[in-house]
């Protein structure tokens, strides 16, 4: 099985760019199985379902949808064998931004939104630093200077990306991603492993604290002045 | 060194052969592109823009000096041989002017100095004077369009300028066209606009998803052109007048060439 991860943060155009993508796969007879990992709700099973591949979703409510993809693989994965595809595709909404949900054998894919301003790249953290793709979606509504700059930052914070210029609503750019999904490697369950290592509780916060006082929390406590203590047992 | 793109023509939306088998357009050379809405305009300037292999619905090739492009060439953005100007596009980023052409020529590894020159050129194009200091997100649309043009020409390198539409810019159309090919650039135009169409050297007629036919604007179409383009003028400094606060007394129209 061969596993594409799609991470970016709501809104920013993984649907769009993903079904061009599967309709090109598609067409060169490869089958793809979609899961849409989202917090709270999601209506992108339907937008899949209208282009026939199969699709299941995963709430993970509290928790972070990245970790919830990272424990859920091994099932996404007998799903998508099950139906027989060539592809098991995640698509997660990359919203922490501590975390990134790709393993050293996916394809690791960060959808990138343009007009989210040039910073933007410098913010998202691991999800777009240890992507082996980034799509840069929207181009189309900023000036040609603002791209550059733009795919100048994406080039800052991952120097060995493959950067894809692409257009969620002319499919621009999608069927080279296409292309990339085909030449991504076979990922072996056994041995798969986590690119970057992901932070879950921390703190009390992190377990349901819910008292904003200083003296309530315990765990790796990080001042705003920099100051890092560890309170607790 | 880029100095001619060719289309090899591919098929229209309805699987037929396009008339146009091929179409050759040199350095300095600026190429209308005409057509009803839904005609094919679009996907025609996103096959260039990919510098497409017959891996397009259209089925088209682009060759670059008679050649085809290398996947690295295609693919590089920073390579990317394609520049693209259109209505939709706006300055989004929270910045000067000043700045952000600074920023920009650092990416593209241009020298600084070409900052007062873009604001210089975007000045020729435009009637409302555009600062340094002036916020990026502020300025009119006007201002923005003759800042993107001028950006372009300048510090952009992409040797091949794709226009989608900018009529209704508040700009100086003509020396907007002018200044790119001027640059030495490869500059085509989605246009319905005759100040723009009647400039271009030849335009592709798009119908169906496929290029139709090329025509080559006449002496007689360029002697037009030159008309319009004073009565664009006219209509620009008549804005210019209006936005001041002045009156309107009379109108000075003279077609003489
Ligand atoms: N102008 C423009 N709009 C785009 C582009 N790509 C996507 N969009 C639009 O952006 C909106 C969001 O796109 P989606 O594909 O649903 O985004 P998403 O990342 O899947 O969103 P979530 O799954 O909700 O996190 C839609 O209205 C798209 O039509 C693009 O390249 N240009
Ligand atoms: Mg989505
Ligand atoms: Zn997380
Ligand atoms: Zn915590």
């Amino acid at each position: 099985m061969r596993m594409v991860i799609v991470a970016g943060t709501p809104g920013s155009g993984k649907t769009a760019v993903l079904i061009h993508a599967l309709k090109s796969l598609n067409v060169m007879n490869l089958k793809s199985s979609v899961v849409k990992i989202d917090c709270l709700y999601t209506d992108d099973d339907q937008k899949f379902a209208k282009i026939g591949v199969p699709t299941k979703i995963g709430l993970s409510m509290d928790m972070c949808p990245d970790h919830y993809a990272i424990y859920n693989i091994e099932d996404m994965i007998g799903w998508a064998e099950e139906n027989e595809s060539d592809f098991l595709i995640v698509e997660t909404a990359g919203l922490c931004h501590r975390c990134a949900p790709y393993t050293m054998n996916c394809l690791g894919v960060c959808v990138i939104d343009a007009t989210s301003g040039p910073n933007t790249p410098l913010k998202v953290g691991p999800f777009l630093s240890t992507a082996d793709i980034a799509a840069i979606t929207k181009g189309d509504m900023i000036s040609q200077a603002e791209r550059e700059i733009f795919r100048e930052r994406v080039y800052e914070v991952n120097p060995n990306c493959k950067i894809i210029e692409a257009n969620g609503l002319s499919g621009q750019g999608c069927m080279e991603l296409a292309e990339e999904m085909t030449k991504s490697k076979e990922v072996s369950l056994d041995n798969e492993e986590l690119r970057h290592s992901a932070p879950l509780a921390v703190c009390t916060l992190c377990v349901g604290e819910t008292k904003v006082n200083k003296k309530y929390h315990r765990g790796i406590l990080r001042r705003i002045d920099g100051f890092q203590d560890y309170e607790g047992e | 060194m880029i100095n001619e793109i060719t289309i090899i023509g591919g098929y229209d939306k309805h699987g037929e052969k396009e008339p146009v088998k091929n179409i050759s357009i040199s350095k300095g050379e600026i190429f209308g592109v005409v057509g009803p809405t839904g005609s094919g305009k679009s996907s025609l300037i996103g096959d260039i823009e990919q510098l497409a292999q017959k891996d397009t619905f259209s089925k088209r090739k682009i060759l670059v000096n008679n050649e085809e492009p290398s996947y690295e060439d295609r693919t590089n953005p920073r390579k990317k041989m394609v520049a693209q100007l259109s209505q939709n596009m706006n300055f989004l980023a929270d910045m000067s002017v000043g700045d952000f052409l600074n920023l920009h020529a650092k990416c593209r590894g241009a020298s600084d100095k070409c900052v007062n020159s873009v604001i210089k050129l975007a000045n020729t194009l435009t009637g409302e004077p555009i600062k340094k200091e002036h916020e990026l997100t502020i300025l009119s649309g006007g201002q923005s369009r003759a800042l993107m043009v001028a950006d372009v020409a300048i510090i952009s390198d992409s040797p091949i300028v794709l226009i989608d539409e900018i009529e209704n810019a508040g700009i100086r159309k003509h020396d907007a066209l002018k200044v790119l090919s001027g640059h030495g650039k490869i500059v085509m135009v989605v246009t319905h606009d005759p100040v723009l169409a009647l400039m271009t050297d030849k335009r592709i007629v798009m119908k169906s998803g496929g290029m139709q036919k090329v025509v080559s604007t006449t002496p007689h179409e360029k002697k037009i052109s030159k008309q319009l383009n004073k009565i664009d003028e006219l209509m620009l400094s008549l804005r210019e007048k209006v936005r001041n606060g002045e009156l309107v007394e009379d109108i000075e129209l003279n077609l003489e060439i």
